[in-house]
């Protein structure tokens, strides 16, 4: 099969995200790029834990002054819908059904652009109560860790919209196809890291 | 290929060296950058060995001395090893595995580019202020308090050529599994491929912990962050860890393909086929995941306590088992073989008693007791000097003599390359076999002088005429090169006439697309099981049919240009000029515009058709 052949819903593969051997190449090498990227941010996590509440006097908040629950129920729940909603698009390019991967694409970006929207609304505010990048070794390694996940989240987003702009008018073939399916499960990474930040930097956080 | 490069000027040939995506052209790139970067680490070196010649010497000042040792660790380790044996992977890998190309070609030339303008970064900070003076290992109690920008030039080239050295191996792992030729199984690969393997793997996992240790620094260095600043709730022993959870699966990223360099030598040079291939694997993935369980055996003296020190000393002396396989294996590979004494086989032997000594001593600095002695001194210096040069440095020269013809369609000369040998395994023992008893005397490490009368003189003078001689090895090998590439004699097929692996059954160089057919692989060491069926070459696992080549592509070099030019946005914006953070979103800019065209433009690539690959004069080969 090769990249640039034209399909019907008849003729399309079972799986087109790997039916080229350069589409193979790509959904191997991103799942040892997520491999990488998970020590990097085990690395941050380990960082995050040592230097956790650690501060330069007893008047900078500390974890359990700062984290407020609801605003990142939120964003948890912002975060895995959008998830969901990728699960979707990749259930509809599966079916060659390119409009409707679009529209839930497109939901998936504007959940993704909430949970930014969120992300930054909530540092603002713990700028405003004095736990900043620069004030303590917690407030470095905190910013260090939620920022390279929303930083994650917001590549993720230009990509999604660079795909989406770049595709609008072709449809789906065997040379795209993989690059959505590659893109969601970037998303889906970002989500489970999004999991274990929610739980360990929050969660725990407010528990002790 | 090359006589179309012949016909073609200066600029035009420097423009194909600059968008190539062909994995054997990437591989010169690598062997020349590293070659280059090599001579700026040994020309380092050489400083620090007549600076140490006498006692309170002043060819150099103690702050120049600091620099020179960090940017001789930094340079040798990062910019010239690591380089060369990728230059290898690259050329002689996809060959072994009959494939046409890497997985990736694309990210391949991108991953070279981030290592080139990494380490011209790394090195520009001679001209531009200092170099960085706190040590290869940069301790963040040292680097957050070195003046200057010599610590931001090694924070920020570290972290580009870094990005270059992960995609290199995430490349290779995928280009390993699944571009393997018909019949290659697992246990039927090289073992060169079966180190650049796992050495691929190891970088996977090693290089995120270093990235993060390297963001971190440049955080609190340049952005005001207090990672390592006690005073703030910092700790400075988070660094020591990040460091060395990579520091130490590096040496073996380092040291595997260097086995796997051996691992192909012995057996070519004994005419017998590799003893025990089996366990050579095994020993190779063992090593490998040990090499992860390891790293605080570089921080006994940092106080994480006996029971942790325990852990490790002992799973440190637990790596001496499957390299112990290893040596026993190639021993065992000679004996009984028809053994020819070449340069490279001259290398692989040499290799084995150095290699060895640089193991005991890493058992006796294993012991954590014992360690409380050795740490600091020149004992340690002696010792990874020892596994460094005596199994790194070594399989590089091993290879370049091995695979030259292979990569360049010349061989190097015998007479000249076995000086080249004799004087730097001379200069190589004379230089740091002595140290071991400098260290055990006392002699302290990472100083600039010494007084006279504590019995160092002698020692030291000793130690210096070595490295004399390991330079003048080094020249010679040059004007080999020289001299050779001027004659420039063509080479078929196998022009060490017992090659054992599908390399040496296209021509030398190969062609861009490597295996007009690809081979059909029966066995463990393919073509010599087809030479002794009294073939000529590997039987097609394919008929002959139209190829599908990648492009070329400038963007590799863009992107890693707008990194190296962002760099220097980030580090003058600590000065307040005003023209730092334009620089950086400009840089920024060049690599995420690139990364944009990347996405937006189509490159299906192109096929060579089957009725030109029948024009092709070299009929003769098979596969």
């Amino acid at each position: 099969m090769h990249a640039d052949e034209k399909f019907t819903y008849e003729t399309w593969p079972a799986a087109p995200e790997k039916s080229t051997l350069e589409s193979k190449n790509k959904f191997l090498g991103f799942w040892f790029f997520l491999g990488g990227e998970t020590v990097l941010f085990a690395s941050l996590f380990a960082t995050y834990l040592a230097l956790k509440d650690k501060v330069p006097s007893s008047s900078h908040p500390l974890a359990k002054d700062l984290f407020e629950l609801p605003l990142t129920f939120v964003a948890t729940m912002l975060l895995l819908t959008s998830s969901l909603t990728s699960v979707y698009a990749m259930y509809h390019m599966k079916n060659f059904a390119f409009k409707k991967m679009m529209v839930w694409l497109g939901l998936t970006a504007l959940l993704g652009a909430g949970f930014l929207g969120l992300e930054v609304y909530e540092f603002t505010h713990y700028v405003h109560e004095g736990h900043t990048f620069t004030s303590s070794a917690f407030g470095s390694a905190f910013y260090t860790l939620v920022g390279f996940h929303g930083g994650h989240v917001a590549f993720g987003l230009l990509w999604c919209l660079t795909l989406m702009f770049r595709n609008s008018k072709r449809g789906l073939d065997l040379y795209n196809a993989p690059k959505f399916y590659v893109f969601s499960l970037y998303w889906h990474f970002i989500d489970v890291v999004w999991v274990f930040i929610f739980t360990v930097v929050y969660l725990m956080g407010m528990v002790g | 290929m090359s006589t179309y490069a012949q016909k073609k000027g200066f600029g035009a040939t420097l423009w194909d060296f600059l968008t190539t995506v062909d994995h054997k052209k990437i591989a010169i790139l690598y062997l020349i950058a590293g070659g280059f970067f090599f001579l700026v680490g040994g020309l380092e070196a050489i400083f620090i060995r007549i600076q140490l010649a006498v006692p309170n010497n002043d060819f150099v000042s103690a702050g120049l001395f600091n620099e020179i040792i960090t940017m001789h660790g930094t340079t040798m380790i990062f910019l010239a090893a690591m380089p060369l044996v990728f230059a290898f992977m690259n050329a002689v890998m996809p060959l072994q595995i009959g494939a046409r190309d890497v997985a990736f070609p694309f990210v391949n030339a991108l991953g070279f580019w981030l290592f080139f303008f990494g380490g011209i970064f790394l090195n520009l900070s001679w001209f531009l202020g200092g170099a960085p003076d706190a040590g290869w290992t940069s301790y963040a109690s040292l680097a957050l308090h070195s003046k200057g920008h010599g610590v931001d030039f090694y924070i920020l080239g570290l972290q580009i050529s870094g990005i270059g050295t992960l995609i290199g191996g995430i490349n290779f792992l995928v280009t390993i599994i699944n571009m393997r030729a018909p019949g290659m199984t697992y246990m039927r690969m090289p073992l060169f491929t079966w180190t650049t393997f796992v050495t691929s793997a190891l970088i996977l996992f090693a290089f995120p912990p270093l990235t993060v240790g390297l963001v971190l620094m440049m955080f609190d260095r340049l952005f005001g962050a207090n990672f390592f600043d006690v005073t703030l709730g910092g700790n400075t022993v988070i660094w020591e860890h990040l460091f060395w959870i990579f520091g130490h699966p590096e040496v073996y990223i380092l040291i595997l393909p260097a086995f796997g360099i051996f691992s192909e030598i012995f057996p070519i040079f004994s005419r017998k086929r590799l003893f025990g291939y089996s366990s050579m694997v095994f020993a190779t993935v063992l090593i490998g995941f040990l090499g992860f369980m390891v790293w605080a055996h570089h921080m006994f003296t940092t106080g994480l306590g006996p029971v942790a020190n325990a852990i490790f000393a002992v799973a440190t002396m637990a790596i001496g088992v499957p390299t112990g396989i290893k040596i026993f294996n190639w021993l065992l590979t000679m004996w009984g073989g028809s053994v020819k004494f070449t340069t490279p086989m001259h290398w692989a032997m040499a290799f084995i008693p150095s290699f060895l000594a640089g193991g005991v001593t890493g058992v006796m600095l294993a012991s954590a007791a014992a360690d409380y002695q050795y740490h600091d001194t020149y004992f340690v210096v002696a010792h990874f000097h020892y596994v460094i040069v005596g199994g790194v440095v070594f399989a590089v020269f091993a290879g370049t003599h091995l695979y030259w013809p292979k990569m360049f369609g010349t061989m190097l000369n015998e007479t000249l390359g076995k000086i080249t040998f004799w004087l730097f395994f001379i200069g190589f023992h004379l230089t740091f076999f002595i140290q071991h008893f400098l260290g055990l005397w006392g002699m302290p490490r990472r100083v600039f002088t010494y007084l006279p009368g504590q019995g160092f003189d002698s020692a030291n003078m000793v130690s210096s005429i070595g490295a004399a001689f390991m330079g003048l090895g080094v020249i010679v090998m040059l004007y080999n090169i020289i001299v050779t590439s001027v004659k420039n004699v063509k080479v078929g097929n196998d022009p060490w006439g017992d090659g054992r692996t599908l390399e040496w059954a296209i021509p030398s160089p190969p062609p861009f697309y490597n295996f007009k057919q690809l081979p059909l692989v029966r066995g463990l060491d393919a073509y010599w099981l087809e030479k002794m069926d009294g073939k000529k070459g590997m039987t097609p696992a394919e008929p002959l049919g139209d190829i599908h080549m990648p492009n070329s592509s400038f963007l590799p070099f863009m992107m890693a240009l707008g990194l190296f030019i962002a760099a220097f946005g980030a580090m003058y914006h600590v000065n307040d000029k005003a023209w730092a953070l334009p620089v950086m979103i400009i840089g920024l800019l060049v690599t995420f515009g690139s990364m944009f065209l990347r996405s937006v433009k189509d490159d299906h690539g192109f096929h060579i058709h089957k009725e030109d690959l029948m024009d092709d004069d070299d009929k003769g080969v098979k596969a």
